[in-house]
């Protein structure tokens, strides 16, 4: 038995010379993802690094706050990335439902616990940068009470698909919850203007230049590609345990363990 | 950015406390994730048929 045999295995999807569709089959996507995270890693760990430097040795001081606002670096990285990971989980888990292709439900349950690992970054980094520039740990402004329904979200999401025992009708489930929640995301992104809110608006956009030092950009930017190559790595190798707990008696992952 | 001492540096003007804190939990996040992780991959590498 050679790896040939479950690499380029004529798949319903493979064989055409699609490779979007060739890779769509978990058994062909699971080598592709395992050459991938390791390098996606590496990316994540040397971006992680510049961002932290830039961040604490080369952005300056806050002439307002002081140096309490270099939790920005890790707050706004962290917030983004809870916002992404819930639209790309919510897009994977429709896909799934439109197109019923196994790896779709696979990809959104994936994603969801390291969603809710950034969401709770968020809230935990904004809770100790509330209190010494707002003067509290939480106020249920409405910034702050939708990112916590975010995470509720995300433990649904969790919740519902661990709860339903047939992977398939389980990933049906968790999809609609998915979809459903993605109201919540521009709740979260707009309630900066839409109400008064104690959280301040956005310092970066994609309309006006920000309103902050550039070196305060480059290192916040740099954090926020880390946090979507650490959730790209991750996500990866969480799916590739996924596909082999899913597909453990089918002939392709035999093939794989008894090469081993 | 020159912190002077590794004190200075640690003491983060009179916020050590926030801005540790709200980093070293992330870290420990991120530890905890990826221990669960290689956890849940040597698991799923065992599975018998």
């Amino acid at each position: 038995m050679t790896t040939q045999t479950y690499r380029f295995g004529t798949d319903a999807a493979g064989g055409h010379g699609n490779w979007l569709l060739k890779y769509a089959a978990p058994q062909n996507f699971f080598p592709l993802a395992g050459k991938l995270v390791p390098w996606v890693a590496a990316l994540a760990a040397v971006l992680a690094l510049a961002g932290l430097y830039v961040g604490f040795f080369v952005a300056p001081t806050d002439f307002q706050q002081g140096e309490v606002y270099r939790i920005i670096f890790l707050h706004v990285a962290a917030s983004w990335m809870s916002m992404f990971i819930y639209c790309i989980m919510a897009g994977w888990a429709a896909l799934g439902l439109i197109l019923n292709t196994r790896l779709s439900g696979m990809m959104a349950k994936a994603l969801a616990p390291t969603g809710a690992m950034f969401t709770f970054i968020a809230l935990w980094s904004g809770s100790l940068w509330g209190k010494p520039t707002w003067g509290t740990w939480w106020v249920w402004d409405a910034r702050l009470t939708s990112e916590l329904i975010l995470l509720f979200l995300y433990f649904g999401f969790i919740a519902l698909t661990s709860a339903i025992d047939d992977a398939r009708r389980a990933d049906r489930a968790g999809a609609l919850l998915a979809i459903v929640g993605v109201i919540n995301i521009p709740i979260i992104y707009f309630s900066v203007q839409w109400w008064n809110t104690l959280h301040q608006g956005a310092s970066v956009s994609l309309t006006r230049s920000p309103s902050m030092a550039l070196t305060m950009l480059v290192g916040m930017l740099l954090m926020a590609l880390a946090a979507w190559m650490y959730s790209i790595a991750v996500a990866l190798w969480r799916v590739r345990s996924i596909i082999l707990e899913r597909e453990r008696d089918a002939e392709w992952v035999r093939q794989l363990r008894e090469q081993e | 950015m020159n912190w002077g001492s590794l004190s200075n540096f640690l003491h983060m003007g009179g916020y050590g406390l926030y801005v540790w804190g709200s980093y070293a939990v992330a870290a420990l996040c991120i530890a905890g994730e990826l221990w669960l992780l290689a956890r849940r991959w040597r698991a799923a590498q065992g599975n018998k048929p």
